[in-house]
């Protein structure tokens, strides 16, 4: 039997790190490992596609909790 | 409720209040600093810091409002937020009212700091460098409480606690390399520890 | 060209006024002799009005970008607003470009002209020009000229960039411009919607308004007469031969790229588009085109059309290493990635390129490479990964050869050996250096 393969829905947002404000605090990738890994010197690596909807509000909690408010949001 | 009640509740909730400003500043030290507390994840600093600002907020209503519904001298409730405003004390809770108001201010912009210009936001959160020594002023000038015995040893503590955070706030912004010179530094850490790891040299 | 051409001509004339040089003319030109051979400035009037016919014409931004330029007037064209800016970069950073400098020495008065009509047609309030050497003789000059016979809506302020690789880079000079230091900010806004004090600005590289100026008086049709139906037009390269001279070269968009560099037994690799560039090895590369659906086949692009044949007796890796270190000293440092990763990638390559490197460089190289993509505030760290990942390909042999203590390159190691790809002395130190 064929089975269709459903992707997970997306909100119409996708995360950025500005990459001038940062300065590798690394709170974001204990907040939201599923979208945000740090790299050997501790910048965050975040995943470019748009952010699952069941991971809206962790990522959220991930953007307000930049200390360097390096975190945003923004519309795909 | 009487009144000397208010009275034991508000000079309590004062030195609560004090005591949390004290953690609330270092914390906020800490997270700048990029600082562990042992044993907790790095979110655990930023939001413990947060709570206990907040926590610390809700002290100083209850200060304010025992102390204001105290009838044993008037102090009126604006005289709070308004320097000087009040008869009773007035330079020293004029300090408290300065303090208050730097802190709302830092407590109002970090609530819709997602919303704010980020160089804005952190410029108003450096008044918290003026809020506690100007907190401090008013704790200890405004009753004989912190003025002798353990109070004041506590006070002292609170004190040395913050110059030393500050002083180690300080040397880090002293050590820190200029933005012009961060690629040579780079080059250079990275050489020494090239150096310093094992060559073997390719030599098929 | 002689005498002014419009539209109506007939088919043969349009097919001659197509020919080349468009941009450069047989002697320097003063504001007579320029508005001799080319008419008066064609003002339309009214704002928006020049917008339509930079689309049909298909012209691309020459800074390196390739970008529409119809696209950037019409974001700045129907901002709303009181304020609008529009800049002629002329800061040629890419230490290999030798072609907007000779652009603003024989034909300035064309760049001004594209200023001025790019300013009409999006409603700007402000000019600037930004360049390299600080303004000239020959701007000076025109810039007198013009204001003498009233020629100029807009008066231009002239700003000095910093010799910085990334002065030239749209935010960068923004903050120039501003008073700050060359450094580049983070994007959105781009500087189309919020730019120099928060206006929509215009920033177009000074070959790019020459263009525009001919455009306005020849309308679009006649751009598209040369180059191809993709990429039409024109465009200034700077071109290294491997007899070590250099050139500024105007070519037809999609000529083969034979006929501009060599490509026999002299050379063995060719680096198309600067510093930020691509290296390709010959032959595969020999029957490549000028122009960008051409040589993308290969992972590369024209850039601001810096071309070099590598002489045969050199050696690509340590010039690419030298380039490599070049660009990472010239990283603003604002940003984690390019800041950790670009002085390690230069270090290693410099090991590559040395008498022997540890096992483990390649790789480390490599995963740096990847770490820096994409994770700065501008393109810096994008442009020089593809530089080392292109020379890392084309020139894997001679990675073997150097640890073995070898070279391919004839006279590999002469001591008094000055190297091909120019390079500006000195690297940057302090806060000073990019004001």
């Amino acid at each position: 039997m064929a089975q269709t393969r459903m992707t997970p829905p997306v909100t119409g947002e996708t995360l950025r790190v500005n990459p001038i404000a940062c300065t590798g605090h690394g709170v974001c990738a204990e907040l939201l490992p599923e979208l945000i890994t740090l790299d050997e010197w501790g910048y965050p690596v975040i995943d470019p596609r748009p952010v699952p909807v069941a991971l809206e509000r962790d990522t959220r909690r991930a953007v307000a909790a930049c200390p360097a408010l390096a975190l945003k949001l923004m519309r795909s | 409720m009487s009144t000397s009640a208010f009275w034991y509740a508000s000079r309590a909730t004062g030195i609560v209040t004090l005591l949390l400003l004290t953690a609330v500043l270092v914390l906020g030290i800490l997270v700048n600093r990029q600082g562990r507390l042992p044993g907790l994840p790095r979110f655990a600093v930023t939001d413990i810091h947060r709570n206990l600002s907040l926590l610390a907020v809700t002290f100083i209503a209850i200060h304010v409002l025992t102390a204001v519904l105290d009838t044993y001298v008037h102090i009126p409730l604006l005289s709070a937020v308004i320097p000087f405003a009040s008869g009773y004390e007035r330079l020293w809770l004029g300090l408290g009212a300065i303090s208050l108001d730097l802190m709302l201010a830092m407590i109002v912009t970090s609530l819709v700091r997602g919303r704010l210009n980020r160089v804005l936001w952190r410029a108003i959160h450096l008044l918290a460098y003026a809020s506690w020594p100007i907190a401090f002023a008013h704790s200890i000038g405004s009753s004989k409480d912190l003025q002798q015995g353990w109070l004041l040893y506590m006070a002292i503590g609170c004190a040395l606690i913050v110059a030393a955070a500050v002083i180690w706030r300080l040397a880090h912004a002293a050590r820190q390399v200029p933005r012009a010179a961060r690629v040579a530094a780079v080059f250079a850490q990275h050489t020494a520890s090239a150096a310093r790891s094992s060559r073997r040299t390719v030599t098929r | 060209m002689t005498a002014a051409l419009n539209e109506s001509a007939p088919g043969g004339a349009a097919r001659q006024a197509a020919g080349l040089p468009r941009l450069l003319p047989p002697a320097p030109e003063d504001l007579r002799a320029h508005l001799a051979r080319y008419g008066p400035v064609p003002y339309r009037g009214r704002p928006g009005a020049l917008i339509d016919d930079l689309e049909v014409s298909g012209l691309t931004g020459r800074g390196g970008a390739a970008f529409p330029v119809y696209r950037k007037l019409a974001v700045v064209a129907r901002a709303r607003g009181g304020r609008k800016v529009v800049v002629a970069n002329g800061s040629e950073s890419e230490p290999a470009s030798r072609k907007d400098e000779l652009l603003l020495r024989v034909a300035p008065n064309l760049v001004l002209d594209g200023l001025q009509l790019a300013a009409e047609a999006t409603g700007a309030t402000e000019a600037h020009l930004y360049l390299h050497h600080g303004p000239t003789q020959e701007i000076l000059r025109a810039l007198a000229e013009r204001s003498a016979r009233g020629l100029d809506r807009l008066e231009i302020t002239i700003t000095q960039a910093p010799p910085r690789f990334l002065a030239g880079q749209e935010t960068a000079l923004v903050n120039r411009l501003g008073g700050g230091p060359a450094l580049p900010t983070f994007q959105p806004p781009r500087v189309s919607e919020r730019g120099l004090g928060g206006a929509p600005t215009l920033v177009q590289n000074v070959e790019t308004l020459a263009h525009l100026a001919l455009i306005a008086r020849y309308g679009p049709r006649w751009f598209r007469a040369a180059g191809t139906d993709a990429e039409p037009g024109s465009m200034l390269m700077t071109v290294y031969q491997p007899d070590g001279k250099c050139r500024v070269v105007e070519a037809e968009i999609g000529a083969p790229l034979r006929s501009l560099l060599s490509s026999g037994a002299d050379t063995r690799a060719w680096l198309i588009g600067g510093y930020h560039g691509t290296w390709l090895p010959l032959p595969q590369a020999a029957s490549l085109t000028l122009d960008n659906a051409s040589v993308r086949q290969h992972g590369a692009a024209l850039g601001a059309g810096v071309l070099a044949a590598l002489p045969a007796d050199r050696c690509g890796l340590t010039e690419a290493a030298r380039v490599t270190g070049y660009l990472a000293a010239e990283s603003a440092g604002q940003c984690g990635p390019c800041l950790n990763g670009l002085p390690r990638i230069a270090a290693g390559l410099a090991e590559l390129a040395g008498p022997g490197h540890r096992r483990q460089t390649r790789a480390d190289v490599e995963r740096w490479a990847g770490l820096v993509t994409g994770r700065g505030a501008c393109n810096h760290p994008d442009g020089t990964v593809r530089f080392v990942r292109s020379a890392l390909t084309v020139f894997a042999p001679e990675i073997s050869l150097h640890a073995r203590g070898q070279c391919s390159a004839i006279n590999h190691g002469a001591a008094n050996r000055k190297p091909f790809l120019p390079l500006p002395d000195g690297i940057p130190t302090s806060e000073d250096d990019w004001t």
